[in-house]
């Protein structure tokens, strides 16, 4: 019981409503918006030390006990989630004061920007299923107005068809909280584990509800075969918005596949969680097909997400303790490691004033720390040992062989070299190859881009080289989620 | 187009404040029953939304001469620095109280803590519900 774990949400929560008070005071938002910033991340990584020495923190809000009031749960898989959040926040606000422009600026985004990260934060610490919801709607209508923000022409083309798509599947969200309560009689995940565990035989009305969440949380976070909308209205805002929605967004959606197919639905695994391993090694190969297919720099990385989405959920599907902490592992890594992808690219596209490769060509002789920066970000995403994505990959390729799954191993593997291939043509046809853009035709500079981009990176190499460390916090992770009683008896008996 | 409006127009300078009498009625009727912050806020915006109709939105801003987004947040602070005040008691965000105090003329009543924070969903509806109106009515 401790009201520490509220402040994650607070913190951006505050901050928000602070900034609407003076929309039209620039260096007001930018300066207030960048403090909260850092103590968030402060307050997160506090967090995680408080949660790796006193285990599982709960706070019963309000003061109404388990199951009848709302609880916040953050154990370490919350925890290093919302650390990695915060560690992405803070660049990303930098790189968009230098970006974004004026007349954005004046009209909200900061605002708005700390109400997305609330609802983020939110949804990684609820351990209430229906309260999930909740944080995700925060989240949503937050990104609704950024993905719109600035209403250019494919802007509110692409923000139509986004919102349509997230309202149709928080409708099918709450019909499938109202099936759960139906069924089980509690929303409390906690309890939900605890009587959906006790279950002698597979309901098969409870596989239904399985499903039925998949649908809900694969929309959100671009599961085949509902990733469809995903490639477009990503790559329409501009650069800063698509970091954020490209780090995080889909990652809320992963997490809380994470979480229900971890720690509640597993009365059935043969059914529900072959159909994660089939649908994730799927996702993996459109993933590729796009990422490789595509010239655009920002479609390139888009599809790339969708290719770790797969990664991750593979991992999930593997019901392994080995699997699991690969997919924490890859899953914290892939949140920094697309951010910082995401800004490298926004500050390329600043300044060949294209997303087309074709366009772009020798950038690397004006821009050298950019170049290398790049190169070194898609040798952690790809995972060359010891940057930070071979761990993950590692542990993710041990549980599936525990868990005797060879063939979507393979798949993984091979989209791991095409995913290579598809992020160093970037860097080959973007950087090197003939320079197209001398330095004065250049649409624009990378002053204070840079800095974000280098924070991320640091941390993302840190995470690799310093594995030894990062590895006890992702094992405390994994054995929750692997034996869901300590999360059980942390919640419901104090 | 140039419609007479009179029998509207005196009509709602009547009906006006009785909805606004109903509005404050059912804001502090909730807590225990059917009512509160959020409906009260609608029925308090619907009452500005009869005014806009019967005359126009520049008198309206005469009238009321709010920023309402300002308005909403201030209700969000409301809201949230009444969740924070369980701080100060070390108890956990959102705890509330209540107690029974006896007042002149209105005898004993129940004041509750959570009336703070629906004074807060109260400024956040009127505040939400009106800007969105005054911009769909500015955009002609």
């Amino acid at each position: 019981m401790t009201n520490l774990i509220i402040w994650p949400v607070l913190i951006p929560l505050l901050t928000g409503i602070l900034l609407l008070f003076a929309p039209k005071r620039v260096v007001f938002q930018r300066g207030l918006s960048t403090v909260s910033a850092a103590v968030l991340l402060v307050v997160n990584i506090f967090i995680v030390f408080t949660v790796q020495q006193q285990g599982i923190q709960t706070l019963q809000l309000g003061g109404w006990q388990p199951p009848f009031g709302i609880v916040l749960v953050t154990d370490m898989l919350a925890a290093l989630l919302i650390t990695a959040a915060a560690v992405v926040s803070l660049p990303i606000l930098v790189f968009s004061i230098y970006s974004i422009g004026k007349e954005r600026e004046r009209f909200y985004f900061y605002a708005f920007y700390q109400f997305l990260i609330a609802g983020v934060m939110g949804a990684f610490i609820t351990g209430d299923i229906f309260n999930l919801f909740v944080f995700f709607e925060v989240m949503l209508i937050s990104s609704y107005i950024l993905i719109v923000h600035g209403g250019t022409k494919k802007q509110l083309r692409e923000s139509f068809k986004y919102v349509l798509v997230n309202v149709i599947s928080s409708a099918f969200f709450v019909v499938g909280v109202a099936y759960l309560y139906a069924v089980t009689g509690t929303l409390n995940m906690a309890q939900l584990s605890e009587r959906i565990g006790s279950l002698d035989t597979g309901a098969p009305i409870l596989s239904v509800i399985a499903v039925l969440f998949l649908i809900v949380f694969g929309l959100k976070g671009a599961l085949f075969p509902l990733y469809f909308w995903l490639p477009a209205s990503y790559a329409a805002p501009p650069s800063p918005i698509a970091a954020i929605f490209g780090a995080l967004l889909t990652k809320v959606g992963i997490y809380s596949i994470f979480r229900t197919y971890s720690m509640i639905f597993t009365h059935d695994t043969a059914f529900t969680h072959q159909l994660l391993g089939i649908l994730a090694a799927l996702t993996m190969i459109i993933g590729v097909i796009g990422a490789v297919a595509h010239q655009d720099v920002k479609k390139i990385l888009v599809y790339n997400v969708i290719v770790a989405v797969g990664f991750v959920l593979f991992g999930v599907s593997t019901m392994t303790e080995t699997g699991y902490m690969g997919a924490i592992f890859y899953l914290f890594h892939d949140i920094i490691i697309k951010g910082a992808l995401f800004l490298m690219i926004g500050a390329m596209i600043t300044v060949a004033g294209s997303t087309h490769l074709k366009e772009m060509g020798g950038l690397i002789k004006y821009h050298p720390r950019l170049g290398w920066m790049f190169f070194t970000a898609v040798m952690a995403l790809v995972g060359v040992p010891p940057l930070s994505g071979f761990i993950g990959k590692l542990m993710l390729v041990q549980g599936g062989a525990e868990a005797g799954q060879y063939w979507i191993i393979a798949v993984m593997m091979a989209s791991s070299l095409l995913v290579l291939y598809s992020m160093i043509r970037i860097f080959l046809k973007g950087f090197y190859g003939k320079i197209k853009l001398e330095k004065a035709d250049q649409y624009g500079t990378t002053k204070g881009l840079l800095l974000p981009c280098a924070f991320l990176l640091t941390v993302s190499v840190l995470i690799g080289v310093g594995a030894e460390a990062v590895y006890p916090l992702a094992a405390t992770a994994a054995e929750t989620l692997y034996e869901p009683q300590i999360y059980i008896d942390a919640v419901l008996k104090e | 187009m140039k419609s007479n409006d009179v029998i509207l127009q005196t009509a709602t300078n009547i009906v006006l404040f009785i909805v606004l009498m109903f509005s404050v009625f059912i804001f502090f009727n909730g807590h225990h029953e059917p009512g509160g912050g959020f409906i009260g806020g609608l029925m308090t915006s619907s009452a500005v939304v009869l005014l806009l109709l019967a005359y126009d939105l520049e008198t309206v801003k005469r009238v009321l001469p709010f920023d309402f987004k300002i308005v909403t947040a201030a209700g969000l602070l409301t809201a949230v620095a009444t969740g924070m005040g369980s701080f100060l008691f070390g108890e956990p965000f959102l705890s509330q109280t209540y107690d029974y105090f006896t007042f002149p003329v209105l005898g004993e009543l129940e004041l509750a803590t959570a009336l703070l924070f629906d004074i807060g969903v109260y400024l956040v509806v009127i505040g939400i519900t009106l800007t969105i109106i005054q911009t769909i009515g500015e955009d002609r």
